[in-house]
């Protein structure tokens, strides 16, 4: 159930529009993301969810429209500039950085690392040698919620393909963030797992953090996310609780297309 | 004998250094560098020009050598930031043609293709030439050695795991919150600050310089070296450079040995041994002699 006065949104975004050639992956996007949820974003294949997640984070700039995160105006920021300011998303297909381990993984995400500049990285301060302890403890501290411990030293391209989701996961969860996108958590993942994951994102939301979902298990989503959003066309076409959206005809269009004789 | 072993490992001192910073661009930033002589003629030709012009000292030349280069490397670095793979490659590659005709052409300031001469060595003349050999040779390999401790540290560092982490998969750094191209523009200035202050060692070593010496292929080589070595490892990249300069020197002998072949039979089996020797390396050895290995663990 969605709430009769919501607080002010986390996330807005207004009219986002992007074109690759003559395709338009997004037309005018709309949607909200209020603080404490788990928002779901569904809709059918080509409807422009990868793309709004493309063009949240920054990682492709949006050809027009509004990104609001916190009430600052992100629209079309580098990637590193979102993430420092608290909006953190993963890759769908799980991209480890294979020859890096696990540790060094969730340790790249850490943030404020005085040990990113030259001079720190060769004289190795006091100052960067305590981040670097405070952010290993942290990152055995995600490995342990998420059942990753064992493997904290082994090569990220050695993990297997649940693994690799949870990693994607840990690692934004170094970044310190607010609010977290997930590009399909559980793509490809069983169902003992897929349910863990889960779990794992209820969790996460009741400590406070917010996060948006992008995944194609209804199961999933039905147990997760209030509110969904469903996608259609590069734009937002319905909003409700997961039994509202699955019930509303549009939707069922949206996914099934329209009947051909009604 | 003797004096040719110094001479070459003299050289394999340069080989190493030059390594060392393609090891910092290519081996851990992943950004491909076939311009690297461009940046070794940048800083022999500083080094050469004020300390034979100027009349600067030559420790002083040496350093000039590298900030010329380093700048160079900033400069370039912000030039190909949106360029990957090929198309870098390609752009570092005329890079270093530009510098080679530039330093053909423009007389007045590098005397063109005769070269510059009489380029001050140290202790040259007071002491034996075997004598300069040694002396070189110590500082040649001290040269590498604080920085190899210098790059090894950075390698170990958060900021060697971002340079890393840009090779593989640079949307990830950024996301992961990391100004990807100011760690390529630092990478880039501080391998080409290694490559010049090479190619300044080089120049007081020869006492001579002219463009032809800053060929493609000694680019080739290095880049061989450091493939060999083992990318991304420091220690790599000078083990690679050693085993380059052994297989190219010790294959002048094995064409000696082996009678009733014409002089260009000889130097096509020359040839021919280097590339199957590497060939070879690779295929059974495809990390290289000293694979690339981190060393952060979770209890350390």
């Amino acid at each position: 159930m969605t709430n009769a006065s919501p607080p002010t949104p986390l996330l807005q975004v207004r009219g986002l529009t992007r074109r690759f050639g003559g395709v338009v992956a997004l037309d005018g996007l709309d949607l909200e993301v209020r603080p404490g949820t788990v928002t779901g974003l569904i809709g059918p294949n080509g409807a422009g969810k990868s793309t709004a997640f493309q063009c949240i984070s920054g990682v492709i700039p949006p050809d027009a429209g509004q990104v609001l995160f916190n009430g600052q105006d992100i629209t079309g920021l580098r990637p590193d500039r979102i993430t420092g300011a608290g909006l953190v998303r993963s890759f769908q297909i799980a991209r480890g950085i294979p020859r890096l381990t696990v540790l060094e993984n969730l340790l790249l995400y850490g943030p404020a690392q005085p040990g990113e500049g030259v001079a720190a990285a060769i004289l190795r301060p006091a100052a960067m040698r305590a981040r670097e302890e405070a952010l290993r403890e942290r990152a055995k501290a995600v490995a342990a919620r998420l059942n990753l411990t064992a493997v904290l030293d082994n090569q990220a391209s050695a993990l297997s393909g649940g693994q690799k989701k949870l990693m994607e996961i840990g690692r934004a969860l170094m970044a310190e963030p607010r609010l977290l996108l997930l590009d399909e958590p559980v793509a490809g993942v069983n169902p003992t797992l897929s349910a863990e994951i889960a779990t794992h994102i209820g969790t996460l939301r009741d400590e406070g953090l917010t996060v948006l979902i992008v995944e194609h298990h209804m199961d999933f989503v039905a147990s997760l996310c209030d509110p969904v959003i469903v996608m259609a066309e590069g734009r937002r076409l319905v909003e409700g609780s997961f039994a509202e959206v699955a019930e509303d005809t549009r939707v069922q269009e949206a996914y099934m297309g329209r009947r051909a004789h009604a | 004998m003797e004096a040719y072993l110094v001479a070459m490992l003299v050289f394999a001192g340069f080989y190493a250094l030059m390594a060392l910073g393609l090891n910092v661009i290519w081996g851990l930033a992943g950004m491909v560098n076939l311009g690297l002589v461009g940046f070794f003629a940048v800083g022999a030709y500083a080094s050469a020009l004020l300390t034979t012009k100027l009349l600067w000292p030559m420790p002083l030349g040496w350093a000039a050598g590298a900030v010329m280069a380093a700048a160079a490397g900033a400069i370039m670095a912000l030039i190909v930031a949106r360029l990957r793979g090929d198309y870098l490659a390609i752009v570092t590659l005329g890079f270093a043609e530009v510098i080679r005709l530039v330093a053909s052409n423009e007389i007045w300031l590098t005397n063109g293709t005769d070269g510059i001469s009489g380029i001050p060595g140290p202790w040259r003349g007071d002491v034996s030439p075997q004598g300069f050999n040694l002396i070189y040779l110590g500082i040649v390999w001290t040269a590498v050695a604080v920085v190899f401790v210098l790059l090894a540290r950075l390698s170990h560092s958060p900021f060697g795991r971002v340079l890393r982490a840009i090779r593989e998969d640079q949307d990830i750094a950024a996301v992961a919150g990391k100004p990807v191209l100011w760690f390529k523009v630092r990478a880039f200035t501080i391998g080409a600050a290694v490559l010049g202050g090479a190619g300044a060692l080089y120049a007081h070593y020869n006492a001579y310089i002219a463009p032809d010496g800053f060929a493609p292929l000694l680019t080739i080589y290095i880049v061989l070296a450091l493939t060999a070595g083992g990318v991304g490892a420091m220690r790599g990249a000078i083990i690679g450079a050693l085993f380059v300069i052994a297989l190219l020197e010790s294959t002048r002998f094995l064409s000696a040995v082996i009678p009733g072949i014409s002089p260009v039979q000889k130097a096509a089996l020359r040839e021919g041994t280097i590339a199957l020797s590497l060939i070879l390396l690779l295929r059974f050895r495809p990390q290289g002699l000293i694979p690339e290995k981190t060393r952060t663990k979770a209890t350390p």
